[in-house]
C-alpha cells in the first residue's frame, strides 16, 4: 500500500480497517546472495540502498531483536552536516542530501524538521574556530552563518547569556541541520526495502561467521544456518564481538552514551542547540518533550543504562545554559552502546576475508549518518568498491596513520572521543 | 559504581577517571615491529561481559588502579594498585 493523504482520508471513513502491517515476518531462506547483520538504521538503509540502487533483492536483514530496538531508536535524532574535515565533511554533506529526499524515496513520514542546528561560542578564539568551521561547511557546498551574541539573542532568548564562567559571545548557524523522528527512520528503511523483497528477520542473533578458504560462505544464526555470498556486518556497539566471529580484533572500544527527556511542554525550543563547554545538548520533540545529552560515561560498557554522575552533569550543563528548564520535571533517561572508534570517525570498507564487509565505529554521531552509510555500504557490497563519499573510512588507517579524521583534534587514541 | 581503592577503600566513581584497558600496561618493546605497535595502540579485544581496566584515583590518592569489572553488569569484583601488577 502506497502511503498518501488520500490513504489517511478513504481509510478514515472505512473505520481504518484496510491498514496491512507495514513489512512481512518472512522465515529465513536457506541462502541468499547478501546478508546483512544488524537491522539498525544503517543496517535497514543498506538493504533498501541495496535493492533501489543496485537492484540486489535477494537480501536478508538479520536482526537479533526487533527492528529499531538498538540505538537507531534511543539516540536524540540530531542530523546535520557541520563537519569540517576531509572524509567527514563530504560524507555527511552527501547524507544529509539524501536527508531532503527521504520522505519521498521511502514513502514514509519520518518527520524529518530542519530547524536549525546551532553550536554556541564562548571566547574570542571558539569564535574564530566557528568560523573556519562555517567557512569549511560553506566551501563544501553546505550552509552557515555566524552568529554574534545579539543574533543569538534574537533567536534563543531563553539562554543565560551572561554566565560567569562561559559568556556566550555568539554561535555557528546551520540552518539545514535539524532532527528526526528516529524510529520512523528504521521503520520507513525497513518498509521500503520489505516492500523491494529483502527479507527483514527479526529474533535472529548471528553466532558465527562461516569461512571457506579466506572467503565467506555464510552465517550461523539463532535460527538455522543461512547461506550467503556476501555478508555485511552493522551491528554498531556490538561490532568486535560479531567481528571476532571472522577472526577480526577492532579498533573499537564500546561505550555508554545517556540521553534525557522532560514532560511534554508547550513550543519553546525552536532549534539544537548545543553547548560545548558544557558538554550538553538539547532539542524539543514534536511530542513536546526536552530531549537533551552531553557525553559519554567514558568508560567500557554494554549495559545500555549509564550512571549518576554523568546524569548530573549534564543536568548541571543544563540548569548553566538555561535555568528556564528547572521548572520543567524530567520524565525518563536511558542508554546506548556506542562503538567509539581511536579518531571518533567512521569505518567503512572491506575485510581480510573475501566477501565480508565492515560498517562500524559511528560513535555518538551515527543517526544523521544512516542514509549516506547505507548508501555507501551498498555501493562497496554492490561493486567492491568504495563509494567516492565514504572512500576514506579505511579500516587501515590507524595502522599506517594516514588519513586519520580526528574531527575534535584531540588525538587519535581510545577515550578521548 | 563503588571502586574498592586498596589505599582508600571503597570509593564513588565521581573520584576516579577511566584509562581504558589494561592493555595500556603492557607496552610493546621500542622496537618492536610497527604491527604490534598498531595492535597496543588501536585494536581491543572490548569484552561484553569482565574485563580489567586501569582506574586512577585522582581526587583520592592519586593511584593508578587496574579494577576487575564486568561490562554488562558495572559490578566490579575488585581493584588492585597498578604498580604492584607491573612488578
Ligand atoms: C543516547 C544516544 C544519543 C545519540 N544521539 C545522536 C544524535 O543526536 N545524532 C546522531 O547522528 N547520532 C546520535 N547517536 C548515535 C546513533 O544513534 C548511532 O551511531 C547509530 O544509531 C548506530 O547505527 P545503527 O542505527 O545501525 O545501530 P543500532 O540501531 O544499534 O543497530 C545495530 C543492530 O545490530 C543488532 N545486532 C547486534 N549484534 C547482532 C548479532 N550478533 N546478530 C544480529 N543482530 C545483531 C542489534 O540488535 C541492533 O539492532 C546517539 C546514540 C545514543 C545512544
Ligand atoms: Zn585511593
Amino acid at each position: 500500500m502506497r502511503y498518501s493523504g488520500w490513504q489517511v482520508l478513504a481509510q478514515g471513513i472505512t473505520g481504518n480497517r484496510g491498514w496491512r502491517p507495514a513489512w512481512r515476518d518472512p522465515a529465513p531462506k536457506g541462502a541468499y546472495d547478501i546478508v546483512i547483520i544488524g537491522g539498525g538504521g544503517h543496517g535497514l538503509a543498506t538493504a533498501h540502498y541495496l535493492a533501489k540502487r543496485h537492484g540486489l533483492t535477494n537480501v536478508a536483514v538479520l536482526e537479533k531483536g526487533y527492528l529499531g530496538g538498538g540505538n537507531v531508536g534511543r539516540n536524540t535524532t540530531i542530523v546535520r552536516a557541520n563537519y569540517g574535515l576531509p572524509g567527514n565533511s563530504e560524507f555527511y554533506s552527501h547524507s544529509l542530501k539524501l536527508w531532503e529526499g527521504l520522505e519521498q524515496d521511502l514513502n514514509y513520514n519520518v518527520m524529518h524538521s530542519q530547524r536549525g542546528v546551532i553550536n554556541l561560542f564562548h571566547s574570542d578564539g571558539q569564535r574564530d574556530a566557528a568560523a573556519r568551521r562555517g567557512n569549511m561547511m560553506i566551501a563544501q557546498g553546505d550552509d552557515a552563518i555566524l552568529l554574534d551574541r545579539d543574533g543569538c539573542r534574537e533567536i534563543l532568548p531563553y539562554l543565560d547569556y551572561d554566565q560567569t564562567r562561559f559568556p556566550i559571545y555568539g554561535g555557528l548557524y546551520h540552518p539545514r541541520g535539524g532532527t528526526a523522528r528516529h524510529d520512523a527512520v528504521a521503520w520507513g528503511f525497513a518498509r521500503a526495502a520489505d516492500r523491494r523483497g529483502v527479507d527483514l528477520i527479526q529474533n535472529c542473533e548471528v553466532t558465527g561467521i562461516d569461512i571457506e578458504n579466506g572467503r565467506v560462505t555464510g552465517v550461523q544464526t539463532t535460527r538455522g544456518s543461512i547461506r550467503a555470498k556476501k555478508v555485511g556486518i552493522v551491528v554498531a556497539g556490538r561490532s568486535s564481538q560479531v567481528a571476532a566471529m571472522a577472526g577480526m580484533r577492532l579498533p573499537i572500544e564500546s561505550h555508554i552514551l545517556q540521553a534525557f527527556v522532560t514532560e511534554g511542554l508547550k513550543p519553546v525550543i525552536d532549534h539544537v542547540v548545543t553547548y560545548g563547554m558544557g558538554h550538553f545538548y538539547i532539542s524539543q520533540s514534536d511530542k513536546g518533550g526536552l530531549v537533551f545529552g552531553g557525553d559519554l560515561d567514558f568508560y567500557a560498557s554494554y549495559a545500555a543504562r549509564g550512571n549518576l554522575p554523568m546524569a548530573e552533569h549534564v543536568v548541571e550543563a543544563a540548569m548553566t545554559l538555561m535555568p528556564v528548564i528547572g521548572q520543567a520535571r524530567m520524565l525518563r533517561s536511558w542508554g546506548g552502546i556506542m562503538d567509539m572508534s581511536p579518531d571518533g570517525s567512521p569505518i567503512i570498507d572491506r575485510t581480510h576475508v573475501e566477501g565480508l564487509y565492515l560498517n562500524c565505529g559511528w560513535c555518538y554521531g551515527g543517526f544523521k549518518a544512516v542514509p549516506g552509510s547505507g548508501d555507501c555500504f551498498a555501493h562497496l557490497i554492490a561493486t567492491d568498491q568504495p563509494h567516492p563519499a565514504a572512500a576514506r573510512y579505511r579500516l587501515d588507517r590507524f595502522a599506517t596513520g594516514h588519513g586519520l579524521m580526528d574531527e575534535e583534534g584531540t588525538g587519535s587514541q581510545h577515550n578521548l572521543h | 559504581m563503588l571502586i574498592p581503592c586498596p589505599q582508600c577503600g571503597p570509593r564513588d566513581i565521581r573520584e576516579f577517571t577511566c584509562k581504558g584497558h589494561e592493555t595500556h600496561m603492557k607496552r610493546p618493546a621500542p622496537d618492536a615491529p610497527p604491527t604490534a605497535w598498531d595492535d597496543h595502540l588501536h585494536n581491543r579485544d572490548n569484552p561484553a561481559g569482565p574485563t580489567r581496566e586501569l582506574w586512577y584515583h585522582g581526587a583520592g590518592c592519586g593511584a593508578w588502579l587496574v579494577v576487575s569489572r564486568n561490562t554488562v553488569t558495572h559490578a566490579i569484583a575488585g581493584a588492585t594498585l597498578a604498580r604492584e601488577g607491573a612488578r
